[in-house]
């Protein structure tokens, strides 16, 4: 009755879940593209979409993802031998243990007509497969506890789902244990089977015989035996028993431990362990149901779908309806693995941004975070996810070994498009991180490709009043030794204050050389910007756009005859001048 | 010969041909080249916002090769510079050594005395033998002329970089002659792409790029040559995208060095990724002596 009850309440959570899930992923708008696509069009693009691959040439592609990609997970082989082990011992092992065991009632008797939960080789296969499955478990906790990749994060979700497989297998081997070892089931299962009441003379002869061979523990029944009693007992074990039972042995975890524990299996039994253990496990496999939906374990489903919605779609030709359901699908087919982050190109800087969303693994749980909550996430974090997409050479690596097959790269580019256009100014917008966005500038439209553009040119300025009244006559004494201080980072505030003001820097830059009136556009000129840096007005050397419009060419630092490190200095100043505007804009909104 | 190949972000991603020619004229050449899975972005993208963590990215790439023991063999021009001027920086500051040492300790690498940091066509002008790429190249080039493009970063700050002389460079120019093309004499050669400022500053770029393409087209060059991934994709992709939207057509194609030495050493255009390439270069095969 209870485990009606509770199996029938973790149904209903498990179907609720996924159906609450699936509503997401219809409508969830991650994207500049999926702003106006209603719910009910991406319903009906989706069918439409299934039905027309179901029936088309691409079937045979999907077949062979299920078979290299969800059954044999070869993305996973091809990066990490030792990952792929312990992946493919607790799934497949699981999954065994789910046909054979916990649906037994519903596959395994109906292939095998004399199915018994105790008899070869169903008794052994459960204790391989559980041994399979804990192996694996012990590889998992290994990896994330004691191994440690680098930049590889463990969050809650990762550890109950480590926890909830081991109580589940914990549970059901000690269960086996105590079960072989109690006496009083022992009992009711001969009255039951055998007809045969404690106190006869054949329950001894049997009870014999169990306890010599099958390891019952009984209380006043103890050997050395007779040989006649034991073979009267193997005669009564033959008629009534051993067409369900074969010798407990096989188990080869949950017999060593009902010996292990024999000493007390007294005490156990009549506490009830086995009962408490019997509800333990099946709780456990209860609430793992009915949590599917709403931990990592949901990957079982969506990993599929993402792996072959990926294998036929792509950005030029799916429908954009689809494309968003699949993104926000593809939110919940992570399984915080960390393979994305194992080979991410910039994973190392880290280490010195300390933003954890530059990793692909942790910025699509960030990603997550944000497209399911319902409040307004907040700037600072929001500031965080927008560095984090664009911290990024677009190498496509992330995706490449995706073991859940999710276009990781265009997520990246989907939310900090939208990003881009809506949130404060992200200034890695104005490096060669930009390439990408360049070359496929003709997917953005102009105004939008230019905005986050303009926007981040404009702040750095912002700050920098003396630029914007050009007519200020400056004063040609050191008006700030902090800035010169602060250029250390590759030992130029040595060189740059050698700078005589011959202008060779300006004359063979060609960046000068592209514009007609180079100071209206360009604010400083490069000689002015090294004489600025040298008097430590901040403001003309930040707020110039001679910055951001350097080639790095080095063409002015080969050319010095001072020997000033023109463009190792201009590149220190746009990292410093980043981080004076990042700084008052923390200021003002903190 | 071993070398580490250092492919960096671009060419997996968008420039497969690059490797793919570069592979098969050093295999032919007997180069054995060693992939080392865990190297990373060079630094150079992320130096414009935060010079520590490019730092910390071209040190933990030179870490892993010193780790092997390898010199590192670099395709593209821009990676090529920052890991050489990241390797001056962390043999000049020790403090600064320290700092990335310790954040690279905690996954036991270490930058310690570095390795040998050369481009791909240093490696092919010093270290090959020239007697023997001499006579790897069985159907050299006849009537063509090619506009070689040395790349700044290569080039430039000479006094890190050691590529070539910087105001007269000729190693690249040798390089092409040897397949029996003729480098032609243009006055923009040693000047910038563009590419840098693709994303950041778009009409600069392409004006930049516009007028080094109108400069070796009217120098009489029938090919562009380079040995970059970020000048190549400039001259190429970029180019195309500047046909498409302006209309103006100064069309020159631009091939990758190793796709032409390839092709005069009698590799196939498939092997060399001929195909790949945004504006259609096979007709350089034309060129091929019989």
């Amino acid at each position: 009755m209870f485990y009606s009850i509770s199996l029938y309440i973790a149904l209903a959570i498990f179907i609720g879940g996924l159906i609450y899930k699936i509503a997401a992923w219809l409508s969830y708008k991650i994207g500049v593209d999926s702003k106006n696509i209603p719910t009910s069009k991406r319903f009906s693009s989706a069918l439409k979409g299934i039905i027309v691959t179901i029936f088309s040439a691409k079937i045979l592609t999907l077949i062979k993802i299920v078979v290299l990609d969800v059954l044999v997970q070869r993305k996973v082989l091809k990066e990490d031998t030792f990952r792929w082990v312990t992946h493919i011992l607790i799934y497949g092992a699981f999954m065994l243990l789910l046909l054979m065991h916990a649906l037994d009632a519903f596959i395994t008797s109906a292939i095998v007509s004399d199915y018994s939960a105790t008899l070869n080789p169903f008794l052994f296969l459960r204790n391989l497969f559980g041994a399979l499955v804990i192996i694996g478990i012990c590889m998992a906790i290994y990896r994330r506890f004691i191994l440690k990749p680098p930049r590889l994060h463990t969050n809650p979700m990762d550890i109950y789902a480590i926890l909830l497989i081991a109580i589940i297998m914990v549970s059901g081997i000690l269960l086996e244990g105590t079960k072989i070892g109690s006496y009083s089931l022992y009992k009711n299962m001969v009255t039951d089977y055998a007809g045969i009441e404690e106190g006869e003379e054949e329950f001894t002869a049997l009870t014999a015989f169990w306890v010599d061979t099958f390891g019952t523990i009984s209380p006043d029944i103890k050997a050395p035996f007779k040989d006649e009693i034991l073979t009267a007992g193997k005669e009564l074990h033959e008629m009534s028993c051993a067409g369900c039972h074969s010798r407990p042995q096989w188990a080869f975890i949950g017999y060593p431990i009902a010996r292990a524990v024999k000493g007390a299996a007294g005490g156990l039994d009549k506490a009830g362990v086995h009962t408490m253990l019997w509800y333990l496990h099946f709780l456990a496999c209860f609430i793992g149901l009915a949590y599917l939906p709403f931990s990592k374990f949901l990957h079982i489903l969506t990993s599929p779908v993402s792996l072959l919605a990926n294998s036929i779609m792509d950005k030029n030709n799916s429908d954009p309806a689809n494309i968003a359901t699949r993104q926000a699908l593809e939110l919940d087919a992570c399984t915080h693995c960390g393979a994305c982050t194992a080979r991410c190109s910039v994973g190392i800087i880290v280490e010195q941004r300390g933003n954890v969303n530059i990793l692909p693994s942790e910025k699509i749980q960030s990603i997550k975070g944000m497209v399911a909550s319902k409040k307004q996430t907040d700037e600072r974090e929001r500031r965080l996810i927008l560095e984090g997409t664009y911290l990024c050479t677009n190498c496509h690596r992330c995706t490449d070994v995706c073991p859940s097959g999710i276009n990781l790269e265009d997520l990246w580019v989907s939310v900090r498009e939208d990003m881009l256009q809506t949130d404060s100014p992200e200034f890695s917008v104005l490096s060669p991180l930009s390439f990408y966005r360049g070359l496929i500038r003709e997917s953005i439209p102009a105004s939008e490709y230019t905005r986050p553009l303009i926007k981040a040119r404009e702040a750095i300025a912002a700050p920098c009043d003396l630029m914007k009244a050009p007519d200020t006559a400056v004063p040609l004494t050191l008006a700030n030794k902090e800035l010169q201080d602060s250029l250390l980072l590759s030992d130029q505030a040595a060189t740059f204050s050698a700078c005589f003001g011959c202008q060779t820097c300006t004359n063979v830059c060609p960046v000068v050389a592209a514009y007609e009136n180079p100071k209206e556009v360009l604010g400083m000129l490069p000689h002015q910007i090294m004489y600025a840096a040298g008097l430590g007005i901040k403001d003309l050397a930040f707020g110039s756009q001679m910055l951001w419009d350097c080639l790095t060419c080095y063409q002015c630092q080969e050319q010095c005859p001072q020997g000033v490190h023109v463009t190792d200095v201009l590149y220190e100043l746009k990292n410093l001048a980043i981080q004076n505007v990042a700084r008052t804009g923390e200021s003002v909104s903190g | 010969m071993n070398y580490a190949l250092f492919l960096g972000c671009t060419i997996p991603a968008r420039l497969t041909q690059y490797e793919a020619s570069s592979r098969a004229v050093l295999g032919a050449l007997g180069v054995e080249l060693i992939d080392i899975k865990e190297f990373n972005c060079c630094g150079y993208p992320v130096r414009n916002i935060d010079f520590k963590a490019s730092m910390l990215a071209s040190a933990r790439n030179i870490a892993l090769a010193e780790k092997e023991n390898l010199p590192m063999l670099i395709l593209c021009k821009c990676g090529f510079g920052t890991l050489k001027h990241a390797d001056h920086i962390l043999q000049e500051d020790p403090s600064l050594r320290n700092e990335i040492n310790t954040i690279l300790k905690k996954e036991g690498l270490e930058y310690t005395k570095g390795v040998e940091i050369k481009h791909l066509l240093s490696v092919l002008y010093h270290d090959i033998d020239r007697d023997t790429l001499t006579k790897k190249i069985t159907r050299p080039f006849k009537n063509l002329k090619i506009a070689t493009h040395y790349g700044c970063h290569a080039l430039r700050p000479s006094e890190i970089t050691h590529f070539d002389d910087p105001v007269n460079p000729t190693l690249f120019d040798d390089l092409v002659a040897l397949t029996g093309a003729e480098s032609i004499d243009w006055e923009k050669r040693l000047d910038c792409c563009g590419a840098p400022l693709t994303g950041v500053n778009d009409d600069l770029s392409m004006d930049l790029t516009e007028k080094k393409l109108a400069n070796a087209k009217q120098s009489g060059a029938d090919f562009l040559c380079d040995a970059c991934s970020y000048c190549h994709i400039q001259f190429d992709t970029v180019q195309g995208i500047m046909n498409n939207t302006t209309g103006t057509n100064n069309s020159l194609p631009a091939i990758l060095y190793p796709q032409l030495l390839g092709l005069s050493m009698g590799i196939d255009g498939d092997t060399l990724g001929l195909g790949e390439n945004t504006i259609d270069i096979t007709s350089v095969e034309k060129f091929l002596s019989e």
